[in-house]
């Protein structure tokens, strides 16, 4: 499939057209979603519309945006007005939000068309997308593996050719993870540099949207289309959004990379060995390699299995059958606010949200919750420190490569080691970005970590763009 | 009301105040009372998946203008949230202040002299409004519930006061120079029969100079009446639970204002767990020192400072002369006296002119010019009308506005002021002879039998000093 700078660049020259372009996107959907389960809802109707809408203005020479034509997945927990908006969950099911998230406005004012919204783990709270209360994703890569999640449908559309990007979501990896798992670039951008308004909230404070694509390229000219500050976000970064693509080629000569331990620590060996050929790779372009550990990082998962949970609690309560959604009559408002959630939510989404509660509740705040945000505090100071001595860092995405269904739905804990390596960066509102880098255990795609500070993304594209270059020979 | 034997109440008020901003705390639906049910709403007041709020600038300045008034510390401060399930909270959780208030510390000072201390005063959301159809007519047990979020997300500020206050009617007066405060910022309207000042009361006894006893919060308390009446009502249960050998639990008690009690609405064990933490979704605020320097400055003067300025004008005020000087200021129309004492008026007959007459007419208010407020005053002052005819000037003025000396002409008064007077005084001199010579011989109180025959015969439109005047002039 062509890259969506390539789609772009037809679409304006008049080599391609939008409605062109998106029909080629609808022939895939049509062809593999019955097998793959990607899309939960493809809006047809409105993309042919928005496709017109573009090439019209082409035809009467209306200047087009740089995403001009280009179809794009959206993972199912921003909002689109009018279309169906489910988080993949019973609650919210036959919910249309009557407005649209800023991400999507900025995608449809830069010539992007929606075509419809992708499957996730419930609420994003999973790494495999199988806790969809409409049936798993499977990862087009094979079809008997997991995609990763929580962003796994659109992982999976990228990967199977559906669009050439989409967006998805990352509050503990779930970018990331499923980038690495199908084969794809995935940016869990700054916090703050992606405004968060009409995306549905897991864990606010961790969360933030970012693209996937198969090109570097393709994920700058996405984020710096959807990035800068929104006054509807009080958590948006002041600045407008930083150049990025400009950029990409900037390389790394000069740049100080730490490799650091505790973010390979435990990883498939394979997927080890993808990353110490990525470090001499970068090293062969200029970069000065060092190596770190950053002990701090392995208190992460449990710090974020108390915040995420915490906030989560808070966030989902107001799915309570009173005013959209779904609704299970009772007795009184009590009953009623209890059958729905009882009914509407799904076991993992339940499991967080009575950990999150019981984090907070008086007389144990203080042990959980408070001691998190301590060593959340700890996270920042240490990420601090280390960026006094890299520029960048580096280690995998995530342990292995996809894994089977059904191989750790038993074992939350296991599923939750998935996300070990990608943690960090959100608990200290960092960026960092997944390139497919080597390939492991079956054959299949291995993920290379590249983590910076907050505001690093171009240089993390270049640096990710040294990597593409080795593994595509362009 | 004295509580019996030593004991002694100790009360302290949460006052909450809507703030009069044009719109919402976090969005930008306008902030309007008396709009249809759910007119006034968007994805963020209504809390829908994915919307976010921002804080409204102008709240912040209102709460601070609150907190300079109360000579509180204004400080960086956080918000967090409150969770807890009702229909009428969108998103199930409330966005307050917690440990961290704009507000911190401070005090207001009472006409009696007394002080009451000011813990914080606080920024939060309010609620929606949810009105109870049949059955029970409260939330268990009504055939339904309707609920109305146009009021979900009007900025409040929660002013919280220290255990500082001993009796009803110093709880009343406290929360009747708040709302002076409040109104003067231009914070509040206060208008507590629609809501935008509400008060919850924190009432327990003790023996004189004892440890605080037990207390029990009093939900919900919407006139200064149901507060006066609550925390006698509360006061004096706990002292008759206590003498009778029973003992105080901690409890949040409603106020039942036709049955005159509280009862029991939930206990601390049944209390909710609010599981407060920082609401993510909003920064910190830190007000610049420049911004707080602004709202400072722009301050009008307080009551207290009002009260005490005109209090001044007068040469030794009687207790009913303070009383007016405080529905003066409490009803905002010092404007009218300060113009007639500047312009010459006796400042008692100002003073009660305006705590009567214009306290009594303020509907009308905007139809009353200064102006015309002084020259009818003037007429009065030089016998050209009554005391009666002045009020009836003055009623006419708040009742159509006009040209005091034209509607005094038009209803007749004036006639009576010259010869008219005089020669209905000879006539009455002349009618009762015993009378006058008595008054001659210096039995003063005769000038008033000779008031009231000129009364009646003018049917009341007559100067009572004119009167005198004329007789004086044939004694």
């Amino acid at each position: 499939m062509k890259s969506a700078q390539q789609i772009a660049l037809d679409v304006q020259s008049g080599a391609s057209s939008a409605l062109r372009e998106l029909d080629a996107s609808l022939a895939v959907i049509h062809a593999r979603n019955d097998e793959l389960n990607v899309f939960l809802y493809v809006d047809e109707e409105g993309a042919r519309a928005a496709a017109a809408e573009i090439d019209d203005k082409i035809a009467r020479g209306v200047s087009v945006g740089p995403l001009a034509g280009v179809p794009i997945a959206i993972k199912d927990n921003m909002c689109q007005v009018g279309i169906p908006t489910t988080c993949s969950s019973r609650i919210l099911e036959g919910w249309r939000p009557p407005y649209s998230a800023t991400v999507i406005t900025r995608l449809m004012a830069a010539g992007a068309v929606p075509v419809g919204k992708t499957n996730l783990d419930e609420f994003a709270m999973g790494s495999s997308t199988e806790n969809s209360a409409f049936g798993p994703t499977r990862n087009p890569l094979d079809p008997s593996r997991v995609p990763g999640g929580s962003s796994g449908g659109s992982a999976a559309a990228v990967a199977a050719d559906m669009t050439p990007v989409a967006l998805g979501s990352d509050t503990g990896g779930s970018i990331r993870q499923p980038a690495a798992l199908c084969g794809l670039i995935g940016v869990k951008p700054s916090y703050g540099l992606v405004s968060r308004y009409g995306l549905i909230a897991f864990a606010s404070s961790l969360d933030q949207i970012g693209p996937f694509s198969k090109t570097v390229m393709d994920s700058a000219i996405l984020l710096e289309t959807i990035a800068g500050h929104d006054p509807m976000d009080s958590t948006s970064l002041p600045e407008p959004a930083p150049s990025l693509s400009a950029h990409v080629e900037d390389g790394v000569v000069g740049k100080q990379i730490a490799l650091v331990r505790e973010l390979i620590d435990g990883a498939d060996p394979d997927v080890v060995a993808s990353v110490t050929r990525a470090v001499e790779v970068l090293k062969d372009a200029g970069a000065t390699i060092i190596e770190l550990s950053i002990p701090e990082l392995r208190l992460g998962l449990s710090a974020y299995y108390l915040i995420a949970p915490a906030e989560a609690s808070s966030n989902l309560a107001r799915y309570d059958g009173v005013r959209f959604g779904l609704r299970v009559d009772g007795e009184d408002v009590e009953a009623m606010n209890t059958a729905t959630r009882t009914a509407g939510f799904g076991a993992e989404v339940k499991r967080r949200i009575m950990l999150g509660t019981y984090a907070l509740s008086a007389g144990y705040f203080d042990a959980y919750y408070g001691q998190a945000l301590k060593v959340r505090t700890q996270m920042i100071d240490a990420f601090r420190r280390a960026y006094a001595q890299a520029d960048l860092l580096i280690g995998a995405t995530a342990p292995s490569v996809a894994f089977p269904f059904g191989s750790k739905t038993s074992n939350p804990m296991a599923m939750y080691l998935s996300d070990v390596f990608t943690i960090p960066t959100n608990l200290a509102g960092e960026a960092a970005i997944s390139v497919p880098f080597g390939t492991g255990e079956a054959g299949l795609p291995t993920g290379v970590q590249l983590l910076g500070p907050g505001r690093s993304e171009a240089q993390l594209f270049a640096a990710a763009r040294v990597l593409e270059r080795e593994e595509r020979g362009s | 009301m004295t509580l019996p034997g030593s004991w002694e109440m100790v009360v302290g008020l949460e006052v909450h105040t809507e703030l009069k901003t044009a719109t919402k705390m976090f969005c930008g639906c306008a902030n309007h009372f008396g709009a249809e049910p759910n007119t006034n709403v968007c994805p963020v007041c209504l809390g829908l998946p994915g919307s976010l709020p921002v804080l409204n600038e102008r709240a912040v300045e209102l709460a601070m203008a609150i907190g300079i008034a109360l000579h509180s510390t204004i400080a960086p401060s956080t918000f967090h949230r409150k969770n807890y399930f009702y229909p009428d909270m969108p998103k199930d959780f409330q966005i307050s202040q917690y440990d961290l208030p704009i507000n911190s510390g401070g005090y207001l000072d009472l006409p009696d002299g007394s002080r009451v201390t000011i813990e914080r005063a606080h920024l939060e959301e309010d609620t929606g409004k949810s009105t109870h159809l049949g059955g029970s007519g409260r939330i268990h047990g009504a055939d339904r519930s309707l609920v109305d979020y146009n009021r979900s997300g009007v900025p409040l500020v929660e002013i919280v006061s220290g255990p500082d206050i001993r009796s009803s009617a110093q709880a009343r007066a406290y929360a009747s120079e708040l709302r002076g405060i409040l109104i003067a910022t231009g914070a509040s309207d206060g208008r507590m029969e629609e809501g935008s000042m509400r008060i919850d009361a924190n009432v327990s006894v003790r023996k004189a100079n004892e440890p605080f006893g037990t207390r029990c919060e009093i939900k919900n308390l919407n006139s200064l009446r149901s507060l006066h009446r609550a925390i006698d009502y509360e006061a004096l249960r706990q002292v008759e639970v206590i003498e009778d050998g029973g003992v105080i639990r901690q409890e949040t008690r409603h106020w039942d204002e036709n049955l005159g009690v509280t009862s029991t609405m939930r206990t601390k064990e049944e209390a909710e767990d609010y599981r407060y933490f920082r609401e993510p979704d909003l920064v910190d605020l830190a007000p610049e020192q420049a911004w707080q320097d602004r709202i400072r400055l722009a301050l009008p003067a307080m009551p207290a400072e009002r009260r005490t300025t005109l209090q001044a004008r007068l040469s030794a005020p009687t207790p009913a002369q303070l009383d007016a000087v405080e529905v003066v200021i409490d009803l905002n129309l010092e404007r009218f006296v300060n113009a007639a004492i500047d312009a010459t008026i006796d400042p008692v007959l100002a003073l009660a002119r305006a705590a009567n007459e214009l306290a009594g007419g303020l509907e009308g208010i905007e139809n009353l010019t200064i102006e015309a407020f002084c020259a009818t005053l003037h007429m009065e002052q030089s016998g050209q009308l009554s005391a009666t005819q002045a009020k009836t000037v003055l009623g006419e003025l708040l009742a159509h506005g006009g040209d005091p000396s034209a509607i005094a002409s038009a209803k007749g008064f004036e006639q009576l002021s010259s010869d008219s007077l005089g020669s209905t005084v000879e006539t009455l001199i002349a009618e009762n002879p015993d009378e006058w010579s008595r008054y001659r011989e210096g039995d003063e109180k005769l000038a008033q039998f000779f008031i009231g025959q000129v009364m009646k015969l003018t049917k009341g439109q007559a100067n009572g000093k004119a009167v005198i005047a004329e007789l004086q002039s044939r004694r």
